[in-house]
């Protein structure tokens, strides 16, 4: 007595209750299907994630303490000395790029037009790169300009909306009255969500036309070479600033040192508990199949308990009656498994080549493997345990029981 | 050769305890033909049951061609109901929606037999009972003395011991009867023991031997004489 004989009479038994078969198997169709096109989806969320905000892994904003340090006495200010020191690459080797920034505001003032209030970033050719900030129309401005002092702007969407009724294309090339110097817009930048209250101009244009401030920054966006080196790149920022504001004790600190990576992997492992999550919400439809395939194999050994007689009477051991409805039902639920799979990993591919097309920004659902094989391996295991206990009990019958059975 | 010593078979319904055998002791030679007759309760299923290694007495000995059968566990005696025993039921115990040939194949395929011979051996056992143009039927296309007989084929496929048959013609119209009772005379004509379980007469004609039991004991045990149909007292 082989398997494979047994798995010929158990194939039988399934293609005598073709119906019955096909929709105990839908069950687990359904289920498989399900968690594989949830976790896709919740893939393509954290990839997309990943993708956005993957560039900023690296980037360490310095700011100075407001008001009095810690310490007590005059908070010292962020200067132009101390971004020429953090740009050492002797003493910071893990910091790539060190871009400087000052902030005030400033009241935008169209010519025979509306005005509107907003704030101003003054910084260098390599902010929006450093930021991941796109532009929707337009350029960046040059190291020249930067250098020459420039009158050029770039400005968030939400002037644009102000004085150009959002029409991006409008505001470009036009001049704009930012407190009393006449500016050029070169470019619209893209909506962020965060920072969109903004114009963008060269560092020295900013201090000599608007803020003043001498050689004062308002903050520093560093980046380190690779994310690996964040926490490095964090270390030598802090202690080559300590080390020129004269700070021994780390709570005498006059700036923050802050690494924007450890609020990614937050998100991002919040994102991957949601994507469990949703998994295991599919998983219950799997748990409801199962059931559905025990409750079929209870019926079938019922209604064939004088089969089982039979095959007993001539000869057939516990062993292969148990193996025989065992095979059932892992054909059942197996089988459900690889049609899941098949559906689950088609609807997935067909979302990830047309919801894009359909709703922009949408991430693409991506397939994961692991759920791939998990929940084929769970289809198997759900056959061997919904077919274990009806599949004992047939085998335990006892032949002249069985047989008298009407 | 098939020897029982003493065997009782008793059953406890409750506070209620049912000898369905008591103390049978019985010998049947190899090439025999026996009828075991009775009325119900008599014990005539019980002895069918533990003659058919189906169930084992509560105490005693059988012996089934040397082997003790009485005290061996399920899976053995699931073995020694393959090889050494050919059952025919009543109620015919075809299996639904399989072909005439599978179901004759069966027991090989619980034996460990392999396909080829397999195929080959159910396929003579059909035409030994006259069924060689039938193999592909489903048992629901058969009439009953053929689903009978496809039964016997399946008896005979794993070339047993002995051939036990349970009222085999209960189910049955006087010609399927006749036809039946004929095949099982050839079989034991060609050296087969067979022991048939039954409670008519006419059937019991055709055994060389008629048992009677009555109350789990064996009341008379009469020998029909060769080929005569007439008995006398042993």
């Amino acid at each position: 007595m082989n398997l494979l004989e047994t798995a010929r009479i158990a194939l039988r038994g399934l293609r005598a209750n073709r119906l019955r078969s096909a929709l105990t198997t839908l069950g687990i169709v359904i289920g498989v299907a399900s968690v594989i096109i949830l976790v896709a989806l919740g893939n393509g969320i954290q990839s997309g994630f990943n993708d956005i905000f993957g560039s900023l892994a690296t980037q360490i904003t310095v700011t100075p303490t407001q008001g009095s340090a810690p310490s007590g006495g005059r908070a010292r200010d962020l200067t132009d000395a101390d971004l020429e020191a953090l740009q050492d690459s002797a003493k910071a080797p893990n910091v790539e790029s060190i871009t400087p920034v000052v902030g005030g505001t400033g009241l935008l003032q169209l010519v025979g037009g509306g005005q509107y209030r907003t704030s101003i970033t003054g910084t260098t050719a390599d902010y929006l790169e450093v930021n991941a900030r796109d532009l929707q129309v337009g350029r960046n401005f040059t190291e020249l300009e930067a250098r020459t002092k420039a009158k050029v702007v770039i400005l968030g969407p939400n002037p644009v909306n102000e004085l150009f009724n959002g029409n991006a294309a409008a505001a470009l090339g036009r001049e704009i009255r930012i407190g009393r110097t006449i500016f050029r817009v070169i470019g619209v930048a893209a909506v962020s969500g965060q920072q969109d209250d903004v114009a963008i101009m060269p560092l020295g244009a900013a201090r000599s036309y608007l803020l003043g401030g001498g050689d004062t920054l308002s903050s520093m966006i560093a980046r380190a070479d690779s994310v690996a080196t964040v926490p490095a790149a964090t270390d030598q920022i802090t202690n080559i600033l300590s080390a020129r504001h004269g700070i021994r004790e780390p709570a005498e600190r006059d700036f923050n040192v802050q690494a924007l990576q450890s609020l990614l992997d937050q998100s991002s492992q919040f994102l991957t508990f949601l994507t469990l999550f949703t998994g295991a919400v599919a998983g219950i439809s799997l748990v409801v199949g199962s059931i559905g395939v025990a409750n079929i194999m209870l019926v079938t050994v019922t209604e064939r308990t004088r089969e089982i007689g039979i095959r007993k009477a001539i000869g057939a051991r516990r062993r292969a009656i148990l193996q025989q409805f065992l095979l059932e039902s892992m054909f059942l639920s197996g089988l459900g498994g690889l049609v899941g799979i098949l559906i689950g990993v088609g609807v997935s591919l067909a979302g990830a080549a047309v919801l894009p097309q359909l709703v922009p920004d949408f991430p693409p659902p991506s397939v994961s493997v692991g759920s791939v094989v998990l929940s084929f391996s769970i289809s198997l295991l759900i056959g061997l345990v919904a077919g274990g206990y009806p599949a004992n009990r047939a085998a335990r019958l006892r032949p002249i029981e069985a047989l008298r059975y009407q | 050769m098939i020897e029982l010593e003493a065997v009782s078979k008793l059953y406890r319904t409750g506070p209620i305890k049912v000898h369905a055998l008591s103390a049978v002791d019985l010998t049947i030679d190899e090439g025999d033909f026996v009828a075991i007759m009775g009325p119900s309760g008599s014990g005539k299923s019980t002895m069918m049951n533990v003659l058919g290694c189906l169930d084992v007495p509560t105490s005693g000995k059988y012996m089934l061609n040397g082997i003790d059968v009485s005290k061996l566990r399920e899976n053995r005696l699931a073995e020694i109901r393959n090889r050494q025993i050919g059952f025919v039921f009543q109620s015919f115990n075809l299996i639904a929606r399989t072909s005439a040939a599978r179901n004759v194949e069966l027991p090989l395929i619980y034996a460990g037999v392999g396909r080829r011979s397999r195929r080959a051996r159910a396929r003579a056992a059909l035409e030994r009972v006259g069924l060689g143009d039938r193999q592909n039927h489903m048992p629901n296309e058969l009439s009953g003395g053929q689903q009978q007989r496809v039964a016997i084929a399946r008896a005979l496929v794993t070339d047993p011991a002995m051939i036990l048959a349970d009222e085999p013609t209960g189910n049955l119209d006087s010609a399927s009867t006749v036809e039946i009772m004929r095949l099982l005379v050839e079989l034991n004509e060609t050296g087969r023991t067979v022991v048939l379980i039954t409670h008519e007469n006419e059937v019991a004609g055709f055994a060389k031997r008629v048992i009677e039991l009555r109350d789990g004991k064996i009341v008379r045990d009469v020998s029909n004489g060769v080929g005569s149909g007439v008995g006398g007292e042993r």
